[in-house]
């Protein structure tokens, strides 16, 4: 019985943490129609940032509760200043073109990301862990959970319910929804579009680049942790319909606990369990399960 | 229909291929220490090409590197679990189990488009990815290494190594480029670029787009397969992450340069990017990605069908609305 | 008398959500004749039209066509069975000129690209034939549009719409073409059209849809006198004196 409670617990927690790393990329895909491949990168940008911020603060002795603080500073600084350089700089300039063009376009920023962080950071790893074994833990029966993945719950339930707040109760956030409904009709409407545009990227890079600012204290900051984010977080996504909020929190649920099961029930599955239920969803949905309708096109 | 062989052999892709292969050829025979690089640019491009198929039809595939990985893991499994050395014998086991492979997968695949479609294949290959990471039999991370093959009798096997494995690749390359340029010009390929412009219109003249997705993507499937064989046996060594995606991303990478108007086009991409990463490792190691990226900004941006789109002449539009679609092929440049 | 009708349909019914565009819809089709459907959007024209060629299923109902049932057969089946079709808006390969579109056309009905010249001058169309098919004006695109399902000599076509978007001094132009060739073929033609001058100028027989039903059925005089047809789908109020004459007026689009 344990056990069950072990997979559901565990299965939350990392669905929260793929929620909160995930929700940028489905927010950019409803507004802006594009599947950014640079999200993992922007994740990664955002755990460097963080690191290199709290390092030295961690280091004198700082206090750890503003750690956390200024981690998610350090993210919406990085992702808010790469997001608008990337969406300003070069997206705008394949704005009409093929859905798959935009996608080798966010590619391409994908490369030259990863290169980038690397020049800037260098190739060593960054420990940070003070914030995160700071917390302690909290023992449920014979199972121990670091207090640290509650924050990450809270962040998220903050993040998902603040964006679904935003959409439904603010006059920016109805133009929004219209944005995502019809981009012509909004531009046609006198909706300065464009500026959605910035702002939606903006808003998804700074979402990313939290999700690596906090998953940074829990891991080694590396070269490459970005590259196996853009896959997992795209399966999150994709069985929940892109482009959809709740389709993000079931998909990020739904991820969760079958990645904890597979490591509970069959280790060996754990890595590749993800891309089979993203099969699976999508060989009987093939929009994913909140997918809204489409109009007849003939 | 000799009439038909003429313009086959007079048309600028031809030529293009010839001309090509020669210098190839050339540079392999007399640069050894250039053999290596042209034959793993040979192997890749070989994948490329299917790439390409899949790419004229409007679809971007960014998981060839799962057949990469099987057909690079058949030649190694065959060589190691059933004493199998015999060049051919590999080169068909890989090719069938690929093609099979992506057969089945099609059936899934052939549904999808756009995006869909790239992160499916994408996700299929990184599935292929955990499995191989995972099984201790067949090396983990470490993958394991891989003979020569042979040729000729099991009595006296001739071992296939340097110029002699060059030549392998040289001739399995001008094989697949006949190949497809033949297929290019027939009606299935023809039906390619006619699903990429309207895969309705296709389905409203009597025939189906899924079926014809289906098979080329299976046709890629096999290319990628023995392009995947190849290079195990250039390198000597298979490892999963001949199926990680970012494999996958180089084959989009090489096919987005070379553009797809030709046949022979992927080899050019292909040469450009091993070349180009030999130089970068040596003067300047963590710039090549950047390097990458931004060839392929400009490229999408200033050059959309690719390098061998140059010289091609813009046929002038009839006023009105411009075409909306990047790349401009036209079937009869197929060479 | 079933040789006659080369298209019987019988109770096709058709609900999407809460509105149902065909209901129990049964009509026979003559060979070789010319039927023009009218009617307010969503009457259920196009419904008919893209049931009969394999877009939607009906939820019931049977669509036979030369004693074969081609209900719920896939539009590419029926494509071969030789129902053909042209769109609303045009689908072409945009980005291929009007000669290699008619290629493609060619080669998926395993004919000979050599007949490329001739389909294109059936609709005279043939000095476009190198340029790009995206950049030609609405008039002649629709008129490939329309080539392009000649090109496997069907034995019915139908046609969405097929002077909507080109300009008043064309469109007798298009239709005139497009009959003329059908004639010559000996093609059944089905046309959906909004502007009455056309369906009285070309049909033999009118189709009126009101609300998922076949309101009227008959020659387009009569049809087109009709007063129920007159007040709910031409738009003019009942008091207008029937007979007077021309009616030019466009429908009114409920």
């Amino acid at each position: 019985m344990s056990q069950i409670y072990a997979v559901l617990v565990d299965g939350v927690m990392y669905a929260a943490w793929l929620f909160l790393v995930a929700l940028g990329l489905t927010l950019v895909y409803g507004v802006l129609k594009i599947l950014n491949m640079a999200h993992g990168s922007l994740y990664a940008l955002g755990a460097y940032a963080g690191v290199t911020l709290i390092g030295p603060w961690v280091a004198r002795g700082g206090n750890l509760y503003v750690s956390y603080l200024l981690l998610v500073l350090a993210a919406i600084v990085a992702g808010g200043a790469i997001g608008f350089i990337m969406e300003r700089g070069v997206l705008k300039r394949f704005y009409g073109q093929d859905p798959v063009v935009l996608l080798l376009v966010t590619y391409a920023l994908f490369l030259i990301m990863e290169d980038a962080i690397k020049l800037v950071w260098g190739v060593d790893p960054y420990t940070v862990s003070e914030p995160y074994s700071f917390l302690g833990n909290f023992d449920l029966g014979d199972l121990s959970y670091p207090n640290y993945n509650f924050l990450i719950v809270g962040v998220a339930l903050v993040a998902g319910i603040g964006l679904t707040s935003f959409l439904k109760f603010t006059r920016s956030g109805r133009l929004l929804r219209a944005v995502i409904h019809d981009r012509e009709v909004s531009q046609a409407m006198g909706i300065r579009v464009s500026r959605y545009f910035v702002v939606t990227f903006m808003a998804g890079a700074v979402l990313a680049a939290i999700g690596g600012a906090l998953t940074a204290p829990t891991v080694s900051v590396a070269p490459g942790m970005g590259v196996e984010i853009v896959v997992l977080t795209f399966a999150v996504v994709v069985i929940g319909g892109l482009g959809s909020l709740p389709g993000a929190a079931f998909g990020a649920l739904l991820v969760g606990l079958v990645r904890a099961s597979a490591v509970h029930y069959w280790p060996q599955g754990e890595l590749f369990s993800i891309y089979i239920v993203m099969a699976l969803v999508l060989a009987v949905r093939p929009k994913g399960i909140f997918a809204p309708m489409e109009a007849r096109k003939i | 229909m000799s009439s038909a062989i003429c313009s086959h052999l007079r048309a600028p892709g031809t030529w293009l291929a010839v001309i090509g292969f020669v210098v190839i050829g050339a540079a392999g025979l007399a640069l050894p220490q250039w053999q290596f690089l042209v034959s793993v640019a040979l192997s890749k491009g070989i994948v490329a090409l299917g790439l390409a198929l899949l790419l004229r039809t409007g679809l971007a595939s960014f998981g060839q590197a799962l057949f990469f990985a099987v057909g690079a893991y058949c030649v190694g499994l065959g060589m190691n679990y059933y004493g199998l050395t015999e060049l051919f014998a590999l080169l068909a086991t890989s090719m069938i189990v690929s093609a099979v492979l992506a057969l089945v997968l099609g059936f899934l695949l052939a549904r999808y488009r756009d995006i869909f479609f790239a992160m499916l294949t994408l996700a299929l290959s990184m599935i292929c990815y955990g499995l191989l990471l995972n099984n201790v039999e067949l090396g983990g991370s470490d993958g394991f290494n891989v003979n020569a093959p042979t040729l000729g009798s099991s009595a006296q096997p001739w071992q296939l190594t340097g110029t002699n494995l060059f030549a392998v690749g040289f001739i399995a390359s001008i094989v697949c480029v006949m190949a497809v340029a033949l297929y290019m010009r027939s009606t299935p390929g023809r039906l390619g670029p006619a699903i990429k412009d309207n895969e309705i219109r296709v389905e409203y003249l009597g025939t189906s787009a899924r079926a014809n997705i289906h098979l080329t993507y299976v046709i890629a499937g096999a290319l990628a397969g023995l392009g995947g064989a190849l290079q195990a046996f250039n390198i000597g060594h298979i490892d999963p992450d001949m199926a990680f995606w970012t494999t996958s991303g180089e084959f989009v990478f090489i096919a987005v340069l070379s553009g797809t108007r030709f046949a022979f086009s992927p080899f050019i991409g292909a040469l450009l990017l091993e070349v180009a990463r030999a130089m970068a490792y040596r003067y300047a190691p963590n710039t090549w990605q950047i390097v990458m990226g931004a060839i392929m900004l400009a490229i999408i941006a200033f050059l959309p069908g690719g390098l061998t789109s140059l010289g091609l002449v813009r046929r002038k539009p009839a006023g009105g609305h411009p075409v909306t679609r990047t790349t401009a092929t036209a079937s009869g440049d197929a060479a | 008398m079933a040789s006659k009708h080369i298209i019987e349909a019988t109770g096709l019914h058709k609900t999407f959500g809460s509105v149902t565009p065909a209901k129990d819809i049964t009509v026979n089709i003559d060979a070789q004749s010319v039927v023009g459907l009218i009617g307010t959007n969503g009457a259920g024209k196009t419904t008919f039209v893209n049931m009969l060629t394999g877009y939607i299923k009906p939820d019931r109902g049977e669509i036979v066509f030369r004693g074969k049932r081609i209900t719920g057969l896939a539009p590419r089946k029926i494509t071969r069975l030789g129902i053909a079709r042209s769109f609303q808006i045009p689908q072409l390969f945009g980005s291929q000129t009007a000669r290699e579109n008619i290629e493609i056309a060619l080669a998926i009905s395993g004919l000979s690209a050599e007949l490329a010249n001739e389909s294109l001058a059936r609709l005279g169309v043939l000095e476009f034939a190198d340029m790009i098919s995206g950049t030609l004006p609405e008039g002649v695109r629709k008129l490939l549009d329309i080539s392009l399902a000649m090109v496997c000599k069907p034995e019915v076509l139908l046609l969405d719409e097929p002077t909507s978007g080109v300009a008043a001094e064309e469109k007798f132009d298009v239709m005139n073409r497009v009959l003329d060739a059908a004639r010559a073929l000996g093609i059944t033609v089905l046309f959906v059209e909004h502007d009455m001058e056309i369906v009285r100028r070309y049909s033999d027989r009118v189709l009126a849809f009101c609300d998922g039903r076949i309101l009227a059925d008959g020659t387009p005089d009569v049809v087109l006198a009709d007063a129920q047809v007159r007040e709910l789908i031409i738009g003019e109020t009942v008091s207008a004196a029937p007979g007077t004459g021309n009616v030019a007026g466009e429908v009114a689009h409920a």
